[in-house]
């Protein structure tokens, strides 16, 4: 009961400083908070990655395996995208089965890398029809300080980056770096008063959860959206969100080629 | 992990057909066309509210029931309503029978669906009480979130559940490089993008952005177009909307 209250006068000084076109933590509207990217983080995955966003922490972990392939394409490996919003993150995270955020969390994410074609599929055919690669993406959120959906797409694009085809431990050859063509990068925005700010934190989410999410591809392109909240958003304000995402996706691509 | 992210948008590129031919689609219609679409309101007897609605080969029926108590108890909201809705499959309603229950698909179109009907109902004018969607497609071909809107609309006035506009909602695919409207099976399958919309419509116009969702690829600049697209589609189909609506009304007016 306590917290309620608390975030109820949060909420109102949020908005406050918003009016003048301020925010609670001193960024610009369209600041993202620092980020910090480490990969490799455990090596028993084929690929991982650590992104700290302000204090949101997020650990994405690849696992890679041969399977079957899906009969409507024999010749192409597979993804699998899944979060787990586990308790130690968050007070209001509880223990079970995946719930509606966090399979709308990794269907985000998987459709960021998958329709950007991030990962070229067709090499990761073993033998056609019997035997292709699986990429396990798993989000595993650690903090959550506001945006984990950010940060998570953040993570995985890195953790692929990072990736190496175990093909070894499974008697297929050579091991060989997973071949990653694209960068999608994910922008959330959250919307309020008419005004919007870009990467909110877990204070700021207290003044509603408005959100919408833009991921880009390394050429500008949107290759996915999500408008997510209880929310009516108007025309011009989603046309003014997808310029400044397409913006700000810029800034954060050039942290990537850093891996 | 018992559920996974079933790889539904992958096809074998050697299968595509033609999807464009002399500036036509595969079923005949222009670009900016919409499928036939036929709706009739009132359709359950035990809903408080209902439709059946056809869009192409989309067959999807909504039932709204409430505002009635909430059970389980514990979601109940003393300030106001709680909604709920419940897009579902049925398992025969796609080419290989689907599974059935709700998987990871059905539950983020349950939740972006209710979210988009949230900000409309009035629902401080019901305290503790609880305001069902339930939307099940019977036969599905591509658009069914937006078929499912459709009818969840004229099934919600249906009940007289008060809300400050009416949703309408269409997709707009790219496919073979333009864009189309209300894309069918094999353009959503081929396509390149799919974006589906729904709009809040307030006194006959548009008024701003209930649902919005994308997969595939777009520039900034199609993605303009593709929702300038979307909102001539939707105004045609809250015409129907408003005509189903209306016909419903003057049949009881004759008993």
């Amino acid at each position: 009961m306590g917290e309620e209250i608390l975030m109820d006068i949060k909420k109102d000084y949020i908005l406050s400083k918003l009016k003048d076109g301020e925010r609670i933590d001193g960024r610009k509207l369209d600041e993202i908070r620092p980020i910090d990217i480490q990969t490799d983080i455990i090596p028993k995955a084929e690929g991982s990655a650590l992104v700290k966003l302000g204090n949101t922490q997020v650990i994405v972990g690849v696992k890679m395996q041969p399977g079957e392939p899906f009969p409507d394409a024999p010749d192409r490996g597979i993804i699998i995208t899944n979060a787990e919003l586990v308790p130690l993150a968050s007070p209001t995270f509880e223990p079970g089965p995946p719930d509606e955020s966090s399979i709308e969390l990794a269907r985000i994410v998987d459709r960021g890398i998958r329709e950007s074609e991030a990962v070229d599929l067709s090499k990761l055919c073993i033998e056609e029809g019997e035997k292709v690669w699986i990429i396990f993406i798993d989000i595993h959120a650690l903090d959550d300080d506001g945006n984990l959906m950010d940060a998570s797409a953040l993570a995985a694009i890195s953790a692929l980056l990072n990736t190496t085809v175990p093909a070894e431990n499974f008697s297929i050859g050579d091991n060989f770096p997973l071949p990653v063509r694209d960068l999608p990068v994910a922008i959330t925005s959250l919307l309020a008063d008419g005004r919007y700010i870009i990467d909110p934190s877990r204070d700021e989410m207290s003044i509603g959860h408005k959100l919408l999410t833009i991921t880009t591809d390394k050429n500008d392109n949107i290759v996915a959206m999500q408008k997510s909240g209880s929310y009516i958003l108007k025309e011009e304000k989603f046309y003014e969100l997808i310029d400044v995402s397409v913006r700000k996706a810029r800034e954060l691509r050039e942290l990537l080629k850093n891996i | 992990m018992a559920e996974v992210e079933i790889n539904d948008k992958v096809v074998r590129k050697e299968d595509k057909p033609q999807l464009i031919v002399d500036g036509k689609r595969l079923d005949g219609r222009g670009f900016e066309e919409l499928r036939p679409i036929k709706m009739e309101a009132g359709i359950l007897k035990r809903a408080d509210g209902s439709c059946y609605l056809e869009m192409g080969r989309n067959k999807v029926v909504a039932a709204v029931y409430g505002p009635r108590e909430v059970h389980p108890r514990h979601l109940q909201d003393p300030s106001k309503a709680v909604i709920r809705y419940r897009y579902n499959m049925a398992p025969f309603s796609v080419e290989e029978r689907k599974r059935p229950g709700p998987d990871r698909r059905s539950v983020e179109i349950s939740k972006v669906s209710r979210e988009a009907y949230e900000p409309i109902i009035m629902k401080e004018l019901f305290p503790r009480s609880g305001i069902d969607i339930f939307v099940e497609v019977l036969q599905a071909d591509a658009g069914t979130r937006t078929a499912c809107l459709n009818a969840a609309t004229v099934a919600l006035v249906d009940a007289g559940i008060p809300m400050k506009g009416l949703i309408s909602s269409v997709a707009v695919a790219k496919v073979e490089g333009v864009l189309v409207l209300d894309p069918m099976k094999e353009e959503d399958n081929f396509g390149e993008a799919d974006v589906p919309f729904a709009f809040v419509i307030r006194n006959g116009k548009i008024e701003s952005i209930a649902l919005l969702q994308m997969d595939g690829r777009m520039s900034v600049e199609e993605m303009k177009k593709a929702t300038e697209m979307a909102k001539k589609g939707a105004m045609q189909i809250y015409e129907l909307q408003r005509e189903t609506i209306m016909k419903k009304y003057s049949k009881e007016d004759v008993d």
